[in-house]
């Protein structure tokens, strides 16, 4: 646990000018194993405010707790050894091969060679890089693997804290969403007590267990879950800048209930045109392939040979049964049938909902009952396996 | 042309002399420069007085430096330790800006991100900033070995034997051939020492020559992690 009390942070001023704030009077605990982000404009204070963590910046005032160690009382380079430290364009060494970048810190803490190159090369596995990148120069990789390479390196001491200052800002948006959910799914695996700067509100609700919103002048807004941040901003500031549509974001927080399925008709990829047709009377019928996965609607009446995959509209999205509120409904409204295609945890089709069931769901008033009783507006009965109820939700949706 | 075949053996042994002569001050005075180049970026306060006050040292002319030296050290007139340290006196008035350069080469996010992960001051500059400041610190030490190389030739004026003889001897005897071979003889040996300083930031920059592939051609496969 991080705990931050009353910390403040003056920067004497340009002759002539006031001193300025950059952080002030900042009190804020981020909880052991969860990610805290801190987010806020530019120049709001949010990288001084990690630098005091591992003492790079002194505060003016106020202390900073580590596991209930004040760290004004370590010794600083100790310190800063067991707090993992990304920044971005990651901060490599430019005359180190990756490997011997990644076994940096082991190094510093007295490991043999031969052992912290080992546990560089396991660092590099994680991070999703092949083993020959590690005689690479940083500079003969792409900003997203370096970017990777930092965070190698900033967990190869298996230190328990981690800071990272924008670790994502600088790569393409792409690269940027695969970075985050591959760090998503790291921290699942490692519970890392992480404090994460970005002045993009979206990276910050994606990744936040918390999020703490900061205004210039380096004072916090307001410290919440994401899905409390969206639904009730303090005030207008926060809200200005939690941004628009908050509504609809804040449905990739509400995990869906389990929901009354349509039973829809389905036929596999390479069917002829008279299976498909006799399959169903509607315009829009939903082709799966042989394991069973959703890969887009054909129009039966327009077919003219067996189903191939030029036939597809794949504009839907498909979500997974236990998605959250956003995804299934998105599944819904991009289906061109009208109907939602959720899938169960190994990709196979479950079943369809449509959006007005996903939004007779959403709004009854919570504590009612989360079983949809049969005979809903689409007459469908429940899809019998692979339905259940979870808290929190994966707001992931993919394209078939 | 026989006159070079009947001397040199001692053409050698001048050459080596004047060799000498540059080069050990050139290591010595770079071992001298890198501490105080190192200070002066440490202490922004001093920083001034430690450049500037050692690139004055540059402007004193040489063959008062070589006269003044037996007075300041106490030796002989004609002993060569009056030599070395006043060429080690050039070399880090020379080389103090140098360091401070590169030193300022190395970016400060690398810097920066040296002690995040926790150097001390000392191992960051040994084990990251020395070894990235290596180009420019290079290019400083080749400008120095060339200025050494000129200036100990003065030298001779003073009596004491190096390539720099065959141009007084030569301008004295009214003899071209001789002050030629001084004069090559100067270009030669800064050539060398011109060469022998590129090898070494080639040796010590494997990284300088990686390129940016960008992660592209021939680079392996990103894998997804599992
Ligand atoms: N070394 C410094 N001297 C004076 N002012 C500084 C210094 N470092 C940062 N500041 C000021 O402190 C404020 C916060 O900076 P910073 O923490 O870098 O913001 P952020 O990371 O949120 O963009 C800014 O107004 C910045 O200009
Ligand atoms: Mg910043």
């Amino acid at each position: 646990m991080i705990r931050f009390e009353g910390v403040t942070k003056r920067y004497a001023g340009a002759p002539g000018h006031a001193p300025s704030v950059a952080v002030d009077d900042l009190t804020l605990e981020a909880p052991t194993g969860q990610i805290t982000v801190l987010v806020g404009p530019s120049g709001c204070g949010k990288t001084t405010t990690l630098r005091m963590v591992n003492r790079m910046i002194t505060p003016t005032s106020g202390s900073i707790w580590l596991d209930g160690r004040d760290t004004a009382a370590l010794d600083e380079a100790e310190l800063r050894r067991g707090i993992g430290y990304v920044i971005q364009h990651a901060g490599l060494f430019p005359h180190r091969t990756v490997l011997d970048n990644v076994a940096t810190v082991p190094r510093l803490l007295g490991w043999d060679t031969a052992k912290a190159r080992r546990r560089a090369a396991e660092m590099l596995e994680l991070v999703g890089l092949e083993a020959a990148y590690g005689g690479r120069y940083p500079s003969q990789l792409s900003g997203g693997q370096q970017q990777r390479v930092g965070v190698a390196r900033a967990l190869a001491a298996d230190p328990p804290v981690m800071l990272m200052d924008e670790p994502f800002s600088a790569v393409d948006p792409v690269v940027r969403e695969q970075l985050q959910d591959e760090f998503l799914r790291l921290q699942r695996e490692l519970g890392k007590t992480i404090l994460f700067v970005t002045h993009d509100i979206d990276e910050a609700i994606k990744l936040g267990d918390q999020v703490a919103v900061l205004r210039v002048g380096g004072r916090l807004a307001q410290l919440d879950t994401p899905a409390r941040l969206l639904a009730d901003p303090v005030d207008d500031f926060v809200a200005d800048f939690v941004g628009r549509d908050r509504g609809y974001r804040a449905l990739g927080f509400r995990g869906a209930p389990p929901l009354a399925l349509r039973d829809e008709p389905t036929v596999r990829l390479g069917a002829g045109v008279g299976a498909a047709r006799a399959a169903t009377t509607d315009r829009w019928l939903l082709v799966l392939d042989d394991a069973g996965a959703p890969v887009g609607w054909v129009e039966p009446d327009r077919l003219t040979g067996p189903i191939g995959p030029e036939h597809l509209h794949r504009g839907g999205t498909v979500a997974r049964v236990d998605a959250s509120y956003r995804a299934v409904l998105d599944a819904a409204l991009s289906a061109p049938s009208g109907r939602g295609v959720l899938v169960d945890e190994s990709g196979r089709f479950a079943g369809t909902v449509t959006a007005n069931r996903v939004v007779a769901a959403m709004s009854r008033p919570a504590g009612a009952s989360q079983v949809d009783p049969a005979g809903g507006e689409d007459g469908a009965g429940t899809g019998a396996d692979g339905i259940r109820e979870t808290a929190g939700g994966d707001p992931a949706g993919t394209a078939t | 042309m026989t006159w070079v075949w009947e001397h040199l053996g001692d053409i050698g042994g001048y050459a080596a002399s004047h060799a000498l002569l540059a080069g050990i001050p050139l290591v010595v005075g770079l071992a001298l420069a890198l501490p105080l180049g190192w200070l002066a970026r440490r202490l922004p306060r001093v920083a001034p007085l430690i450049v500037g006050g050692s690139g004055l040292l540059y402007t004193i002319p040489s063959l008062a430096l070589f006269i003044l030296m037996p007075l300041v050290l106490g030796s002989k007139i004609l002993d060569a330790i009056n030599v070395y340290v006043a060429m080690t006196i050039y070399t880090v008035a020379l080389l103090v800006r140098s360091v401070v350069d590169a030193l300022g080469s190395v970016p400060e996010s690398t810097a920066l991100a040296a002690t995040a992960m926790g150097y001390r001051r000392l191992g960051r500059a040994l084990a990251v900033e020395l070894p990235l400041a290596v180009p420019v610190l290079a290019s400083g030490l080749r400008v120095a070995a060339v200025s050494n190389v000129s200036i100990v030739s003065v030298a001779s004026l003073i009596g004491y034997p190096q390539l720099g003889y065959y141009l007084t001897d030569g301008y004295q005897r009214s003899f071209p051939l001789e002050i030629g071979v001084g004069i090559v003889g100067c270009v030669l040996l800064a050539l060398v020492f011109d060469l022998a300083i590129r090898g070494a930031e080639w040796a010590l920059t494997p990284w300088a020559r990686a390129g940016s592939s960008g992660g592209s051609g021939r680079a392996p496969k990103e894998v997804a992690a599992t």
